[in-house]
């Protein structure tokens, strides 16, 4: 392992990744700090810029992007109460009044050191159990991974948007049958091409992603008169107060930065869970081992309640690289977006990524600990700068966004069709959103459809066409068994409110 | 049942998936694999029933959580404008070039949303493209199809 990390550090530390970081930090700060627009818009109009580089350097400035909107986020939580990222909704309760009462520097401050400790804490927690887990999961067959992809499918159907699984099961759906069009993997043969040369190859990762996120969330800005960019043009500099920690509030976070990590890290590693399932587990769970004095704080100013969620989600990003740098099936929308960049770049995630392109696989961790430093630098002394800059109007914003997007798909096909067909997946996506079909559950499936095809392909051409792979292995049929439990529990739940 | 706009997307979605399966049968495989476990119209046609079966239960099913949008309060207008925008220059930039449709798109985008600072609008056009232009095809050597610069020598 110390080789690794010593690969990992060169690689990580080189001027032009370090400044990657630094870049990726920096604009995903921005644009998590706009409500509306997450990590996954941020992530998708930086993958044109990533054409440019190798691997390794690609993912490092995506991964700096995610922790940066991450961060960003929290940022508009407590000075605004205007989560950018649900992943930052928790962090309002206590942030925003502590803000309120004169006090935002120290709540930035709080935050910004939570998120660190949390984040740094979660990097060695991946470090040691990345390794392992991949050793692991090299024992894992066809009908596991098929399981599993199943698993993490209906999974992010029932954590992505609240009461809404069956509309996320046919965004899933949806994913999987955009994924289908093209030639077949093994065969050739086309299908759902419809005798148009543009769809031979298939349907862009890239194209899908711009669409449904950064075109789509554009779309439904201008739509629904929002204005992600006024809420930061209330931003004062010179109301924020001290950035000091005092002893007293140091001792709460240095007793709940570890349990919220932990915490934290579990349910990121969860396929589906994330960020925002982690930080309001975690605010729960503080209340519930506070003491009643402090108890009472909650949702007032609580020291305790800013920090704990932001320790969980910070952690929850690291450890949603896990099922993907282990077993290569992405456990949230953010790291599928990550996965179809690595797709796109030719390096294949999994469990042999460890021992194939151990550079990729080092750098990254190695990056999410620099990265980690790297914005609390930035967030401490320039958060209200950066705020600041979010003053840009939306008339420039939206067309900017548009601007990437096309751009995106230009330098990547050349190609009139790709365009078209990214504006009209777009504007179905923002019609969707209207009705609240979520949008990440579709990239996951799209993403996962090659994949889940071919282990399937595996499975039942190995069993002879019987589907008793399915409860074959042990392993095979715990993962299922939790898969139809989550289904059933979400169908019964729906029948239960409305009797 | 209660018709709602989030019943008719899902029945939409139904015909949609209906469609897809029929499709997925017609899908022609080689001959020796046709009663194969596995060819290339097995997968399609398991997401079709997939789509059938849960599209089928988002319409019988009771919906809790019924979604009302006014439409009254949507900005149709500039959406559509912005679209259109954005399918023109799709269709333009291959012939013309990537730095003139590019600089004409934004500059038009920024108008139709109602801007009208002439310079600030000009700055976030032309030199912004160029600016990043040579960000992707100077620096990141990206290569980017421009005629437009090529026919007055500019680009090589």
């Amino acid at each position: 392992m110390i080789e690794g990390i010593l690969i990992g550090l060169t690689t990580a530390l080189t001027f032009q990744n370090i400044l990657m970081v630094m870049v990726g930090c920096f604009f995903g700060t921005i644009i998590g700090m706009l409500p509306g627009l997450g990590p996954m818009t941020a992530i998708a109009l930086m993958i044109p810029i990533t054409y440019g580089f190798d691997p390794a350097t690609g993912l490092i400035l995506m991964a700096g992007v995610y922790y940066g909107a991450v961060f960003g986020g929290s940022t508009s939580s407590i000075l605004l109460n205007a989560p950018g990222v649900p992943g930052t909704v928790a962090t309002s309760f206590d942030g925003y009044p502590m803000a309120q009462q004169g006090k935002a520097g120290k709540a930035l401050a709080i935050a910004a050191w939570s998120s660190f400790a949390g984040g740094t804490l979660s990097a060695i927690y991946l470090l040691f159990m990345a390794p392992s887990l991949s050793k692991v999961s090299l024992s894992f067959r066809s009908p596991d991974y098929f399981a599993l992809m199943i698993l993490g499918l209906t999974a992010i159907a029932a954590f992505s948007s609240k009461g809404q699984f069956l509309k996320a099961m046919m965004m899933v759906v949806l994913g999987l049958m955009l994924a289908s069009v093209g030639q077949d993997s093994l065969s050739d043969i086309t299908r759902f091409t419809f005798n148009n040369m543009n769809l031979t190859d298939g349907i862009s990762f890239v194209l899908v992603v711009m669409a449904t996120f950064a075109m789509s969330e554009a779309l439904t800005i201008i739509l629904k008169r929002n204005d992600p960019t006024s809420a930061a043009k209330q931003v004062s500099l010179t109301e924020l107060g001290s950035i000091k920690i005092n002893k007293e509030e140091r001792t709460k976070m240095y007793k709940t930065i570890p349990r919220s990590s932990v915490i934290g890290f579990l349910i990121g590693v969860l396929p589906g869970a994330g960020a925002t399932i982690a930080s309001f587990l975690a605010y729960g769970m503080e209340r519930n081992v506070v003491s009643d004095e402090e108890k009472e704080k909650f949702g007032k100013g609580s020291v305790n309640g800013l920090s704990a969620p932001e320790t969980a989600n910070n952690a929850a990003c690291s450890g949603s690289f896990v099922p993907m740098l282990t077993l290569g099936i992405p456990g949230s929308g953010t790291t599928a977006v990550m996965l179809g960049a690595l797709l796109g770049f030719g390096v294949q995630p999994g469990p042999r990524l460890y021992m194939t392109n151990p550079e990729i696989f080092w750098s990254i961790i190695m990056s999410m600990y620099i990265g980690m430093v790297i914005l609390l630098i930035l967030n401490l002394p320039l958060i209200p700068y950066i705020a600041r800059i979010l003053a840009v109007p939306k008339n420039y914003l939206i067309p900017l966004i548009l601007f990437f997007s096309v751009t995106g798909i230009y330098v990547m096909s050349f190609n009139n069709f790709d365009i078209y067909l990214m504006i009209g997946i777009a504007v179905v996506a923002t019609f969707l959103r209207l009705y609240d079909f979520p949008m990440p559950p579709l990239i996951l499936a799209f993403v996962l459809g090659g994949l889940m095809e071919e282990n399937l392909r595996r499975s039942l051409l190995l069993s002879n066409g019987s589907w008793e792979f399915l409860w074959d292995r042990t392993l095979t049929a715990c993962i299922l068994a939790t898969t139809i439990l989550i289904v059933v529990w979400h169908i019964y739940k729906t029948f239960k409110k409305k009797n | 049942m209660n018709i709602n706009t989030t019943k008719i997307i899902s029945l939409l979605f139904f015909i949609f998936s209906a469609f897809y399966l029929y499709t997925a049968y017609q899908i022609q495989v080689f001959a020796f694999d046709e009663n194969a476990p596995f060819n290339a119209r097995t997968f399609p046609i398991y997401l079709g029933y997939a789509g059938l079966f849960f599209s089928g239960l988002k319409l019988i099913l009771p919906d809790p959580n019924t979604i009302k949008v006014e439409h009254k309060s949507l900005e149709y207008k500039k959406t559509g404008i912005l679209i259109l925008i954005a399918i023109i220059y799709g269709a333009t930039i291959l012939k013309v070039g990537y730095f003139l449709t590019t600089s004409l798109f934004l500059f038009a985008s920024y108008y139709f949303l109602g801007e009208r600072r002439w310079i600030l609008m000009f700055l976030l056009s032309f030199p912004f493209v160029a600016a990043f232009m040579y960000l992707l095809h100077g620096i990141l050597d990206i290569y980017l199809r421009d005629p437009f610069l090529q026919s007055i020598g500019v680009m090589g």
